[in-house]
């Protein structure tokens, strides 16, 4: 086998291993309400397809990921950079990122929904303000390795801002902003779930709940085995592809 | 024109550069040659505006253009590129003509990893020539050359600037490359540095 159809055949075959062992515990625990085997979750998707129920709510969801990793991603990314170039900022700021990184996402969540209401606000402002201190601490190291040579090619050249920023600064940064954005989706979708669960009456997270209230496991599994199909398209469609186009000049 | 008129150059308690005061008229090139680490680029630095830290003044024209130790290119840009960010004035037809002129003609969109050691160089050279500057600050350009490369780059050199006429300051430590430059030659030594006239001893 080649390397390249190793590389695809092997992440299929072991996707696969672990649909066997699901569909094997499934067989042994022989209650379709504890534990349904994978093909006993067709009909509901199906069902959940056909009503535009599943598409709505990960419609919702989708937004929400998508605005809060908007938020978290420029101001982490502007946060970062200002610390990493300024020892005056970062001393001032750093405990405080040290501070919101120690906070529970649950805590976040649930003070904004008290102090801002149960509204789409505060859920994506509760998700953002989890994600900043990590996007933060990323760039602070993207720009503390920023060339000091470039810099002072720009300067002598008197390079406009806007031009420096475009083509000096951010490709720079390009691996460690692509790294927060990959670690970012994973952790905010996981954390708008919650958001949704405790006070959106929309949303996958929702709907996990309203599910796991009627004890309701297929259901559960179906909005959550759906969001995961729509984030690895996201990854392999979307950021993938961007990582690619922005690291050509090192293949070159 | 450019006057340069440096008192005092301090990082932390150590002085590096003490009297250093020169002037380079349009088409004039000045050498210093020095030792290294006695102060060559921390001068060359103040001259180009990068550092503002220190006692003195520089008085120039604003059209600067500098050759660094090392091509410092944007690597994640092509060519062409490299020479349209930094000089946005610039047409293609005339980027693409400066390329030609170093002997990248047909590299335009090779990115900077694609080209040679000596290629790089000349699209460095190229980029400080193509905003046809008044004036142009050369540090240690032709190091780590071989002797071919190097011959060629300073060939190169002796054109562009007989083409665009800046004032022109170079440091070397390499006194020939001095000599077939310049049109004049200061020495550079001490602790603090100061300028002496002459190559020195």
């Amino acid at each position: 086998m080649s390397d390249t159809a190793q590389s695809r055949a092997v992440p299929a075959l072991s996707l696969a291993v672990l649909l066997g062992v699901w569909a094997v515990a499934a067989l042994l625990t022989r209650d379709p309400q504890l534990l349904p085997a994978p093909w006993q979750l067709a009909v509901p998707f199906w069902g959940e397809l056909r009503s535009g129920d599943l598409l709505y709510h990960l419609g919702m969801t989708l937004w929400r990921v998508g605005c809060a990793f908007v938020l978290a991603m420029s101001i982490g990314v502007a946060l970062g950079l200002v610390m990493g170039r300024s020892n005056a900022v970062d001393r001032w700021i750093d405990p405080w990122l040290v501070v919101f990184l120690n906070l529970p996402a649950l805590v976040v969540i649930v003070l904004c929904y008290l102090w801002i209401g149960l509204t789409e606000v505060a859920a994506i402002l509760a998700v953002s303000i989890n994600k900043i201190p990590n996007v933060a601490i990323v760039l602070r190291e993207g720009a503390r390795a920023l060339s000091p040579d470039l810099d002072s090619m720009a300067r002598v050249y008197a390079m406009p801002r806007g031009a420096r920023l475009r083509h000096v600064v951010l490709p720079q940064l390009a691996p460690f902003i692509a790294g927060a954005a990959r670690s970012g989706v994973a952790l905010i979708w996981k954390i708008v779930l919650v958001v949704e669960f405790l006070g959106r009456s929309s949303g996958v997270g929702f709907q996990i709940h309203m599910h796991f209230q009627l004890f309701d496991v297929g259901m559960v599994l179906v909005y959550a085995l759906s969001f995961i199909a729509v984030m690895l398209v996201v990854e392999w469609r979307i950021l993938q592809p961007w990582e690619r186009h922005v690291r050509r000049w090192r293949a070159a | 024109m450019i006057e340069v008129s440096v008192e005092d150059k301090r990082f932390g308690a150590v002085s590096v550069l003490g009297q250093v005061a020169f002037t380079v008229a349009p088409g004039e090139v000045l050498a210093i040659l020095g030792p290294s680490g006695v102060g060559k680029s921390t001068l060359l630095r103040i001259v180009a505006g990068v550092d503002e830290d220190y006692t003195g003044h520089v008085r120039g024209p604003a059209r600067r253009a500098m050759v660094f130790q090392d091509p410092t290119l944007l690597p994640w840009r092509s060519a062409l590129d490299n020479l349209r960010i930094v000089h946005p004035a610039l047409g293609e037809a005339e980027a693409l003509a400066m390329l030609d002129k170093v002997g990248l003609g047909d590299r335009g969109a090779a990115f900077p990893g694609q080209l040679s050691l000596g290629q790089q160089r000349r699209l460095s050279l190229a980029r400080a020539f193509a905003g046809r500057p008044e004036l142009l600050i050369m540090d240690e350009p032709f190091v780590s050359l071989d002797a071919a490369t190097g011959e060629e780059m300073l060939a190169l050199t002796e054109r562009l600037i007989a083409e665009t006429r800046p004032a022109t300051l170079l440091v070397t430590h390499a006194r020939a490359e001095a000599e077939r430059l310049a049109s004049r030659i200061m020495h550079l030594a001490g602790q603090p540095a100061v300028l002496r006239d002459g190559a020195g001893t």
